[in-house]
């Protein structure tokens, strides 16, 4: 497989005494949906806090496109390419959902006016309308305050956000958690479509079926460590459990189902190889 | 993808559900401004009706404004604060120990009777104070993470206290320049409007257009709506506080420069409820103490509501006592709406 846009090697975190993260791996290539499961405390929310700048690593190492890197903000990885949707959205419900899009990255007007620090409010609702537009989301108003918004517009603006502003990886920290199902079939749709402009998407879930519904592949965390990678073409949600349980142990013992290719192409990994 | 067909058409079919008004009307309706302005325009429309040879004449209007200038200035600082989702309870007192220590510069320098040299430098004190009272107040809100009630509780008082050590409580004599109180405390703009109310405009004007128009407005309105996201998204949401903080600092020194230039005395005693009138005017301006909503349009509107009503007042011949008490009762009647509403709309 070509070389990995994101790489993580064996990145530790404690809280306390709390070890979130042990030598976690995870990978990540130009153009695939790749799924992050794993049971509650398995360190997903930890590796992507890490991956997305938000929380510092004890250890390891993060590569993009293969050359290492230091993340220390949310701005750094965003200079990266790296965008995150937060599990709470992380949206302004005062400001609407022009200002929301553009939060941190306002457009100014010209001249003087430009350099007092006057936005220009038309050219961002322009260029919101266009970003709801591509990603297919039918916002009537993106000048009403996004506390009007139903969850699943709401879900749909801060997507469009990350989109908006992503050239490499979308990190989104379970999409789909709080929507009905034809909004969950929504934003799954705009997951495939981001991956369809050649972003990656990382998508924690814990929605299995979803999982295999929506990603190509599939990596997953116990006890703050990689255990086994999947494809998900070839994969049973049984497998997937088994992974997160402990009851299969894919990445110690090898290469289980769809993953020997990748596991090959793979840094060779000290924790129990054999 | 094939799903993706049905999802747009489901969200048409709402949109045909709604009736067809324009979303410019819509949100002109949602507005808190729009009701405000209204209680405004009634409290306006009944005085006239019950007085229409006295009730607002041109000295009326004149003397309202004038009266309502300072808490305007103050209001619109307070403004900023609350959107933040913060709030100033020290106004009134930093307003006093701006004046007071202005007024101490130009008793050593002139006193009454002192030249634009001394004007120019004891204005510049006043600022200054207010500026990095405010500031340091902010720095404790945002660095050190003292609650914002706490914190300028403690200010209004230490602010307080400074200046009556200063002073030893008694309001000095010689404390503004005669120059000052004629020219800008009472003196009118082509002899018709007064300076108190063209400074104050135009201070209104400036901050409503910032909060309205650009980069620190925004961020101020996003820090107050959620501050997580704000920080989130690379606003330094520490350095914007301890900015919005300075700014309410900033202008109670500019207000204590209009009161000294009107009253010509620093009345160390009288300011003690002036938070409380201007976090009245902000809240009725459509403020909310939550953070994320308010705006200086709608601060004017409730700076002038208790105006008028208590010049409407005395002109009816009511006891003015009656004032206090029909604020109060709007000012929860206003807070209980904004609850209201906000529940309605976080679960629509």
């Amino acid at each position: 497989m070509a070389q990995p846009l994101l790489e993580a090697r064996r990145l530790t975190k404690r809280f306390g005494h709390v070890r979130a993260l042990q030598d976690a791996d995870f990978t990540a290539y130009p153009g695939e949906v790749v799924a992050l499961v794993g049971d509650n405390g398995a360190g997903k929310s930890s590796l992507v806090k890490t991956l997305s700048g938000t929380i510092r690593p004890d250890g390891g190492q993060i590569l993009v496109d293969g050359s290492p890197v230091e993340l220390h903000s949310p701005l750094d990885a965003r200079r990266h390419g790296i965008e995150t949707v937060y599990q709470d959205l992380a949206l302004a419900p005062d400001l609407d959902a022009a200002a929301n899009l553009h939060l941190g990255r306002e457009l100014y007007r010209g001249g003087l006016l430009g350099r007092l620090g006057v936005l220009d409010h038309a050219a961002m609702r322009r260029s919101a309308v266009t970003a709801f537009a591509e990603l297919g989301v039918d916002l009537q108003d993106v000048g009403a305050p996004v506390a009007t918004l139903s969850g699943g517009q709401r879900q749909s603006v801060a997507v469009a956000r990350a989109v908006a502003f992503a050239n490499r990886i979308i990190f989104m920290d379970e999409p789909t958690a709080a929507l009905g199902v034809v909004q969950r079939g929504r934003v799954l749709d705009t997951v495939r479509r981001v991956r369809d402009r050649g972003i990656c998407v990382v998508l924690i879930s814990h929605n299995m079926p979803e999982v295999l519904s929506v990603a190509d592949r599939v990596e997953v965390l116990r006890l703050g460590r990689r255990v086994a990678r999947f494809t998900a073409a070839d994969t049973t949600v049984e497998e997937l459990v088994g992974a997160m349980t402990g009851a299969l142990d894919a990445e110690s013992a090898g290469g289980a189902a769809g993953s020997a290719g990748q596991a090959a192409a793979d840094a060779p990994r000290k924790d129990g190889a054999p | 993808m094939t799903a993706q067909a049905p999802a747009p058409v489901k969200d048409r079919q709402e949109t045909a559900r709604r009736p067809p008004v324009p979303s410019w009307l819509r949100r002109v309706a949602a507005a808190n401004e729009t009701w405000t302005f209204g209680v405004l325009a009634l409290l306006v429309a009944f005085f006239t009706a019950a007085r229409p040879s006295t009730f607002l004449t041109r000295y009326d209007i004149t003397q309202i404004a004038t009266n309502a200038a300072i808490y305007l200035v103050l209001g619109v600082g307070m403004t900023y604060v609350i959107i933040v989702a913060g709030i100033d309870l020290s106004v009134g007192s930093v307003l006093v120990l701006s004046a007071v220590l202005s007024a101490e510069y130009t008793i050593h320098h002139g006193g009454a009777g002192s030249g634009w040299g001394t004007i120019a430098v004891s204005t510049l004190i006043a600022l200054a104070t207010g500026l990095l009272w405010g500031a340091l107040q902010g720095w404790l809100v945002a660095k050190a993470k003292v609650p914002p009630l706490i914190v300028t509780l403690g200010g209004f008082g230490a602010a307080l206290g400074a200046a009556q050590i200063i002073t030893g409580g008694q309001d000095p004599a010689g404390a503004v320049s005669g120059k000052l109180q004629k020219t800008i405390g009472f003196g009118k703009l082509f002899g018709q409007i007064p300076w108190l109310v063209v400074i104050a405009f135009a201070a209104t004007l400036v901050f409503g257009l910032v909060l309205a128009f650009t980069r620190f407005g925004r961020y101020t309105y996003a820090i107050g709506s959620n501050p997580e996201a704000a920080r989130r998204v690379g606003i330094n949401v520490d350095a914007h506080l301890v900015k919005v903080y300075a700014l309410v600092g900033l202008l109670s020194g500019l207000g204590s420069v209009m009161w000294l230039a009107y009253f010509g005395t620093t009345s160390i005693a009288g300011h003690s409820t002036d938070n409380l009138k201007v976090i009245t005017a902000v809240v009725l301006g459509g403020a909310s103490l939550f953070g994320g909503r308010g705006s200086v349009l709608g601060t004017v509107i409730g700076v002038f509501i208790p105006a008028v009503l208590s010049t409407g007042l005395i002109i009816m011949g009511v006891q003015q006592y009656w004032q206090d008490v029909a604020i109060g009762v709007v000012l929860v009647a206003a807070v209980y709406l904004d609850q209201f509403r906000r529940r309605g709309r976080d679960h629509g």
